[in-house]
């Protein structure tokens, strides 16, 4: 999956490094309210499914990146801010 | 560009500094007002976090992690129309003048 | 309005124009009646009482039985229940096991999330922005500042908490600690190992002679 590369001004957990980023989802923790929601008085439903979403650390900061070529970051996206990764 | 909040992977120099601080009673406090607020629905956590990164980025970088909750809480409670601000202004007037005694 | 004198601890000299808003705001919601003092009481009484203590329990638990370590890999909430620990609605529990191969750090670069059930309030330097700026960009040098040298073969999981979910590391059983009872293997269990960045304790004196030099 890749995560959209959206700037939005309002509250969501989605951090900057990973925005444009493609990453493998490990795992589904379930369904939790929604936080862009309910920052902002939002009840917070429906709930969206968070996925825990596998990157590689190289894919994220390129050359900046000192470490094994195969270590990884973890980070748990909102399904919202997930899309397949484009073909081509 | 990043918001202030969001800090992951910026460039810095520092070090980590492991020293540690005992927390002050207000702190304490702070911590324990937000789960209450919790308990009762007054506030959510992502009120909490929303609140703290509407903070003025200078002000989010100078202030200990405690002084940005409670800056949230006061922003949360003004907007909900639990507190007002002038409230707060005169209650803390009076503990500022009887400590000072 | 009665002020508030029961709590003379609260009078510190170098408290900020921060501190003081804050117990003006707990008077005021006192006062008002939208909390209760007893309550604000009763959750300070409360996480002063967590400590990482709850957590190394669990480790060692999860060290000696088997069966525990995966249930509390596969459910970290219900195995934590298991063990009398009743986590907060708020968020979940998943638990991350280090190994010969792998080792994870925890991180929250976007706030400071933390199991706090399990290990109490977080240390300052989790909180602090060189923490949560270079742990994800540079990892292997801040274990390497914290004194954790990783071999270049072991693969390196950063775990960024940033949602709903608190991440616990499930370190490495120390060499030389078999037959050790799990209140003592609690005892090797540090904070920063539950954390990643650190390893277990090691055992002291005779017990331990697997790393002796000949």
């Amino acid at each position: 999956m890749t995560v959209r590369a959206d700037e939005v001004a309002h509250h969501h957990r989605t951090p900057w490094f990973v925005k444009g980023k493609s990453g493998v989802v490990r795992r589904v923790h379930g369904a939790f309210p929604n936080p862009e929601s309910r920052a902002h008085g939002g009840s917070g439903m429906p709930k969206r499914r968070l996925c825990q979403v596998e990157f590689r650390q190289s894919d994220i900061w390129g050359p900046k990146y000192r470490g094994r070529a195969d270590d990884v970051l973890l980070a748990d996206i909102f399904e919202q801010w997930l899309e397949p990764v484009p073909r081509g | 560009m990043p918001a202030v909040h969001d800090r992951g992977g910026l460039p810095t120099d520092q070090p980590i500094d492991r020293s540690e601080h005992e927390w002050a009673d207000w702190e304490y406090v702070a911590n324990a007002l937000v789960g209450v607020l919790r308990r009762h629905e007054v506030i959510n956590v992502d009120e909490l976090r929303r609140g703290i990164e509407a903070m003025v980025p200078a002000e989010y970088e100078s202030s200990s992690y405690y002084e940005r909750w409670s800056a949230s809480i006061e922003t949360l409670l003004v907007e909900k129309g639990v507190l007002t601000t002038a409230e707060i202004d005169a209650v803390a007037a009076r503990m500022d003048g009887l400590w000072r005694r | 309005m009665s002020s508030d004198h029961r709590h003379p601890p609260l009078l510190h000299a170098d408290r900020s124009v921060r501190a003081t808003r804050v117990l003006a705001i707990r008077q005021l919601l006192i006062d008002k009646g939208v909390v209760t003092a007893a309550e604000v009481d009763d959750v300070v009484a409360r996480s002063r009482a967590r400590t990482p203590a709850d957590g190394a329990k669990v480790v060692a638990r999860a060290w000696t039985d088997d069966a525990f370590r995966g249930r509390l890999l596969a459910d970290a909430r219900a195995a934590a229940r298991e063990q009398g620990y009743r986590l907060s609605h708020d968020a979940d529990l998943v638990v991350v096991e280090n190994t010969a191969e792998v080792h994870h750090l925890i991180v929250c670069t976007l706030c400071s999330c933390y199991p706090t059930s399990l290990l109490g309030q977080p240390p300052d330097w989790y909180k602090s922005f060189a923490y949560r700026q270079r742990a994800v960009i540079e990892p292997r040098a801040v274990l390497r500042e914290f004194g954790l040298e990783l071999p270049a073969a072991m693969h390196l999981r950063v775990v960024d908490s940033t949602a709903d979910v608190r991440y616990l590391v499930l370190p490495r059983r120390p060499p030389g600690t078999e037959g050790m009872s799990q209140d003592d293997l609690a005892g090797l269990v540090t904070r920063d190992s539950m954390i990643g960045v650190a390893e277990a304790h090691r055992p002291e004196g005779g017990r331990c002679a697997c790393r002796g030099t000949s």
